[in-house]
């Protein structure tokens, strides 16, 4: 059973729900362009913050503004317990020990520092214990066609400085992974398989199990691009089995600046540093330095705290609404969104039903760039997102160089896709084309 | 919907849809030639633009603009604007090229207001039509994108460093 498929669809909000929801979002409520009511449909890009997310960070520095982990006052004890706590928060709504949490400046810096802990490992740091982490020529690297270049350019960067070849997965007509050759492209060779659990231009789920399973069979390590799943799905990366994930705040409606690496305890224990410096280290000599235990040891320097403890705020938040019930709301939104096929020239790139997909819903218009749409939503104070989406090789793979993309979060209502199809159907017209 | 028809002026619908200067051509015997690929990093709009430039047997011995020609695909405004450049600058000395360039790139920074010079507006001819473009930071890209290929493929051509007067006019 999938994520999705757990969700029964009369457990989504009602309309009065909704309205309360959306009235914890206090920039929902601005004009924009002539005094038009705002239809954001853009949360892929990043969320909207409710006032609880704002609030906390204006309470830490109002309240609690110290540094953490150093200084013995009051201050350092409630701002290391709000940070700590924050940590906590994140990590029992992914289904993580806080310990298995390191906080990063978003998804990207995570998938880096993995990339980069691989490469000190082998250049021989973090010795022996390091030694599953090496790589080098002959060795395979599996990403998909389907990736934002995130979780795509610094595997290609590993590659490159170890010797590794990167291999990927190719992509169905519909928008899903082409696993059909799962065991040519998954081999003995396979140290490492890279992907996003959602896509962030198709909306598709990724069958997470059968990718991990095949790379258990192999020994290979998992990273899983957590980003556009955590926000919409329930997520237990316990569960799921995979051995690193990342993900960021401000997708999730928590703040830009901070993100998490989630790293099984035994591996983050074994993986060398990546940045060093202060707050990260134990005993430091003139010529050798030891470090921290995780997830410390990976957190050199002073840490975004006041935006950390917003993040755990926006996952206090979210938990509390229940992520069951969120996903069946973006599962209707998702259909809403869904509906623009039903105009004349539109056509969606991605699953164009509701199963395994989240509400992201790309498309082109027939015989007019995707810009041109923008122009026309934005001018009826539509806010959507166009061009490549960080995602150019599955761009390429449909023939395209940019897409319009409609996108839905815990805010969003029907009305937003019905203002969405309403306008849309009026941009051929526009263009005069027929 | 009064900003956007603003924008989306008749004469660029019009350059969108019957593009001047489309398709790539070839330079011809004994003119300096230059070629540039330009991409938009936002969107992945490209363009591919060749410019042929006659140095012998002109008017005033001024190195002029014979052709320009193009290929790519992106959004209407950089399509219409790469054929009115394109209109614009056939025939032209490179230091009126040069100062057409300009014209367009001021035109572009104007935030909505235009230029009020009537010499350099008469000057843009179809290129005022784009007065709008310069409201939406997000879209002045796009019209500069040919603009772009154009100064890139100059350089490239070596006609610059032919001009008499340098490239200080």
């Amino acid at each position: 059973m999938t994520a999705t498929d757990a969700v029964r669809p009369d457990d989504a909000m009602g309309s009065r729900e909704l309205a309360a929801v959306r009235a914890d979002f206090p920039l929902l409520g601005r004009t924009v362009r002539g005094g038009q009511p705002l239809v954001y449909l853009d949360s892929a890009a990043t969320s909207q913050k409710p006032n609880v997310v704002l609030e906390a960070e204006v309470d830490f520095y109002e309240q609690r503004n110290a540094a953490v982990h150093r200084g013995a006052h009051q201050l350092a004890e409630e701002a290391t317990e709000a940070f700590e706590g924050a940590r906590s928060a994140v990590a029992s709504f992914v289904g993580a020990d806080d310990d298995e949490i390191v906080w990063t400046s978003g998804a990207t810096a995570a998938i880096n520092l993995v990339t980069y802990a691989l490469s000190n490992a082998t250049a021989g740091r973090g010795g022996e214990a390091a030694a599953r982490f090496r790589l080098g020529p002959g060795d395979e690297i599996v990403v998909t066609e389907a990736e934002h270049h995130a979780n795509l350019v610094p595997w290609q960067e590993l590659c490159a400085r170890t010797g590794a070849t990167l291999r990927w997965f190719g992509v169905t007509d519909d928008g899903r992974l082409d696993l059909s050759d799962v065991d040519a492209v998954i081999t003995d060779r396979t140290k490492v398989v890279a992907f996003g659990h959602v896509s962030n231009v198709t909306g598709a789920v990724a069958p997470v199990a059968e990718i991990v399973e095949a790379a258990r069979r192999v020994g290979a390590l998992t990273v899983l691009d957590a980003c556009q799943s955590v926000p919409h799905l329930p997520v237990d990366l316990h569960a799921l089995g995979v051995d690193f994930a990342a993900f960021s705040a401000h997708k999730m409606l928590g703040p830009t600046g901070v993100g998490a690496l989630y790293g099984r305890r035994e591996l983050l224990e074994a993986m060398p540093p990546v940045t060093t410096g202060g707050s990260m280290v134990e005993v430091v000599t003139m010529t050798e330095t030891t470090y921290m235990p995780p997830p410390q040891r990976f957190e050199a320097g002073t840490q975004m705290v006041a935006q950390a403890v917003g993040m755990g705020v926006a996952a206090q938040w979210l938990g509390d609404l229940g992520m069951d019930r969120v996903a069946a709301h973006e599962r209707r939104l998702a259909a809403e969104l869904l509906r623009i096929t039903e105009i004349p020239g539109v056509r969606v790139i991605g699953p164009t039903d509701t199963t395994d997909r989240v509400a992201v819903v790309s498309f082109v218009v027939d015989g007019v760039h995707s810009h041109d749409v923008n122009q026309v939503l934005d001018d009826q104070g539509i806010a959507i997102r166009v061009g490549h989406h960080c995602a150019q090789p599955l761009h390429r793979r449909f023939g395209l160089a940019a897409t319009a993309r409609a996108s839905a979060s815990v805010y969003t209502g029907v009305e937003d896709a019905a203002a969405l199809r309403e306008a849309l159907a009026g941009v051929r017209t526009f263009f005069g084309v027929e | 919907m009064s900003s956007l028809q603003d924008l989306y002026q008749q004469v660029i619908l019009d350059h969108a849809k019957h593009p001047h200067g489309h398709g790539l051509v070839e330079v011809a015997d004994g003119h300096l030639g230059g070629e540039s690929h330009q991409v938009n990093t936002t969107c992945g709009d490209e363009v591919t633009l060749r410019v042929d430039v006659r140095t012998a047997d002109t008017p005033d011995a001024r190195p002029t603009v014979e052709r320009v020609s193009w290929e790519g695909q992106g959004c209407s405004i950089s399509q219409a604007s790469t054929s009115v450049m394109t209109e614009l600058v056939t025939g032209q000395d490179l230091a009126t090229v040069e100062r057409l360039d300009a014209a367009f790139r001021d035109l572009m920074g104007s935030r909505g207001k235009g230029l009020d010079d009537e010499d350099v507006l008469d000057a843009l001819g179809d290129g005022t039509a784009f007065t709008g473009v310069s409201q939406y930071p997000a879209r002045i890209k796009c019209a500069l994108l040919g603009w772009a290929a154009l100064k890139d493929s100059l350089a490239r051509s070596g006609a610059l460093a032919d001009r008499p007067g340098g490239s200080d006019d």
